[in-house]
C-alpha cells in the first residue's frame, strides 16, 4: 500500500486546534466533507501529512483563513433549483401575504446570489417594502462579496434561464446593470436586506421571523449538529413561520419532525405547526 | 482470501444502456453493495433510478445524504450534488465546486471511497467520453484496492475506460456483461475469473 492513510484522530486533534486558536467549529462538519478539503489542501500546499497541516494552522494566520475558506463552501446560483422558487412563488409568498411585515432569515447565504434572488420575487410579488431580510454567514470574505452585489457576467445567461424556470416573468437583465465582465446588482434590490455574520454552530437565535431558507447547508454537517441547527431555526420561526430547506435535505431523521406540516414535499418546504 | 465490502462504479456518456445490462444481471440481495456515479443533466430528477429499479432484481435507489450503505443495494448518486463516503460508511452529499465538469464527479466517490474501505474496496470504470474516474481508479490501486475498467473496444464511449487504462494497470479488462459475472463471482468470494 503506497498511499498515506488519513486518520481520524488526526483530523479531530486538527479541528480541535482550528477551534481553540481560531473559535471556528468545524468539529461536528461531515467527515467526509472535511476529509476531502484537507487532502486537497495537503496536496495543494505541497504538505506531507495532517500534523504538518496542524503546526502551518498554528504559525501561520494567512495559511489558517485560507484553510478556512477551504472548509466554506460558497457555490451558489441565482435561482438555484428552479423548481424550489416556482413552489416559492405559489406556496409561500401567498402565506407572506397575510402578514403586515414580514422578517425572512437566509441562512448561509455565502455569496448572496440566493438572497438578491429572493428580492426580486418579493419586488414582483410587490411584498419587498414590508420586508426585511437577514442573509447571514460565518464567513466574511463571502458576505463581503454579497454586499458589493458583484457577479460575474458570464453568469448572468445561466441565471436568466434559471429565472425563466422559476416562473420569472420580467427581462432579468433589468435587475442589474453591466459593466465590462461584471454586473452590479440593482440597489434596490439591496436596501432591506442586512448582511450579518452568523455562524449556525455557534451562534443563536437573533430574531423571530416568518420564513427561514437553508438550503445546502446542514448536508456538511454531521446528524448531531443537524439536529442542533434545525432546534435554532424551531425556536426562530413564529408559528406557522415556513422552512425553505435543500432539495436533499429534510426533517425525518430529526426531532422536529413531527412539529412541521409539508407544504411542498418535493421541494422541501415545511410550515411549523400552530 | 479477500471479502470485498463496497463496489464503486463511475459511468457517463452511453451509461443508461450499461446500466441496464448490468443490473440485468446483477441478483438480488447481491452481497457487495454498489455506488453508481453516473453523469446527468444538473436539472435531472429521479425517474429514471425508479425506472431502472423497477427491472431490477437488485433493489436500487438514489442515495441520501447520511444514509448508511447496506448490503444488497445499488445506490446511485442525486444529479447536482457529489457523493462521497465516510469513515462510519454513510453517504455525504455536497454541492462543492464541479470537478472534471461534472457534478457527481466520479474521482470525488472513488478518492472518498478509497480513503475508507482500501483494499476492500473494487472500482469500475465503464462507457463514458471524459477522463472523469481516472484519478480515482489511480487512488483505488494506491490503497490496494481492485480496479476493472471496460474494455474500451466494447464500450458506447472508449475515451473514459481508455484514459482509465493509461493511468493505472487494471486488474481486469472485460466487456460488460462479463464485469457483471465477474461482480457476482467476487461477491460469492469466489477469487479468480478469467485471470
Amino acid at each position: 500500500m503506497k498511499h498515506k492513510d488519513i486518520l481520524e484522530p488526526e483530523i479531530s486533534l486538527l479541528l480541535e486546534t482550528v477551534y481553540q486558536k481560531y473559535h471556528y467549529d468545524f468539529r461536528q462538519y461531515s467527515e467526509a466533507h472535511i476529509r476531502r478539503r484537507i487532502m486537497n489542501r495537503m496536496a495543494m500546499s505541497g504538505l506531507e501529512d495532517v500534523s504538518q497541516m496542524r503546526s502551518k494552522i498554528l504559525n501561520d494566520e494567512t495559511f489558517a483563513s485560507r484553510l478556512l475558506q477551504d472548509l466554506s463552501i460558497t457555490v451558489t446560483e441565482m435561482f438555484r433549483d428552479p423548481g424550489f422558487y416556482r413552489s416559492l412563488r405559489e406556496n409561500v409568498i401567498p402565506v407572506l401575504k397575510t402578514y403586515p411585515f414580514i422578517k425572512i432569515w437566509h441562512a448561509g447565504c455565502s455569496t448572496g446570489e440566493e438572497a438578491y434572488s429572493m428580492s426580486i420575487i418579493l419586488q414582483e410579488e410587490g411584498l419587498y417594502d414590508r420586508t426585511t431580510i437577514y442573509a447571514t454567514d460565518f464567513n466574511q470574505q463571502a458576505l463581503n462579496k454579497a454586499k458589493e452585489g458583484i457577479f460575474s457576467n458570464e453568469l448572468m445567461k445561466e441565471y436568466t434561464i434559471n429565472y425563466q424556470l422559476s416562473g420569472g416573468k420580467e427581462s432579468f437583465s433589468g435587475y442589474y446593470t453591466s459593466n465590462y465582465n461584471n454586473v452590479i446588482m440593482n440597489q434596490s434590490l439591496k436596501k432591506n436586506i442586512v448582511w450579518a455574520n452568523h455562524n449556525l454552530v455557534t451562534d443563536g437565535v437573533f430574531a423571530e421571523v416568518h420564513l427561514i431558507l437553508c438550503r445546502n447547508v446542514l448536508i456538511y454537517f454531521e446528524r448531531d449538529l443537524q439536529n442542533k441547527v434545525q432546534a435554532l431555526f424551531y425556536n426562530s420561526l413564529i408559528n406557522g413561520g415556513i422552512l425553505c430547506l435543500g432539495s436533499k435535505e429534510g426533517l425525518r431523521f430529526t426531532d422536529l419532525y413531527e412539529e412541521y406540516v409539508e407544504l411542498d414535499k418535493k421541494q422541501r418546504i415545511f410550515k411549523k405547526k400552530y | 482470501m479477500m471479502q470485498y465490502e463496497a463496489i464503486v462504479v463511475g459511468v457517463s456518456s452511453g451509461g443508461m444502456n450499461a446500466m441496464k445490462v448490468l443490473f440485468s444481471i446483477l441478483p438480488k440481495d447481491f452481497s457487495i453493495p454498489v455506488i453508481i456515479v453516473q453523469h446527468v443533466s444538473s436539472h435531472s430528477d429521479n425517474q429514471w433510478i425508479k425506472i431502472l429499479n423497477d427491472k431490477s432484481d437488485l433493489y436500487i435507489k438514489e442515495a441520501d445524504e447520511k444514509e448508511k450503505i447496506e448490503q444488497g443495494t445499488a445506490y446511485i448518486a442525486p444529479a447536482n450534488y457529489h457523493l462521497l463516503i465516510g469513515k462510519n460508511k454513510t453517504f455525504s452529499l455536497t454541492v462543492d465546486e464541479r470537478v472534471n465538469f461534472a457534478r457527481p464527479s466520479i474521482d470525488v466517490l472513488f478518492e472518498s471511497a478509497a480513503e475508507v474501505y482500501k483494499s476492500k474496496l473494487i472500482g469500475v470504470v465503464l462507457t463514458g467520453s471524459n477522463n472523469d474516474g481516472t484519478k480515482g481508479i489511480k487512488r483505488i490501486k494506491e490503497y490496494g484496492g481492485l480496479a476493472i475498467i471496460q474494455d474500451p473496444e466494447t464500450a458506447e464511449s472508449a475515451y473514459m475506460p481508455a484514459s482509465a487504462i493509461t493511468a493505472v494497470k487494471a486488474d481486469y479488462i472485460l466487456s460488460l456483461e462479463d464485469i457483471s459475472y465477474l461482480l457476482i463471482q467476487l461477491g460469492n468470494g469466489i477469487k479468480t475469473y478469467l485471470t
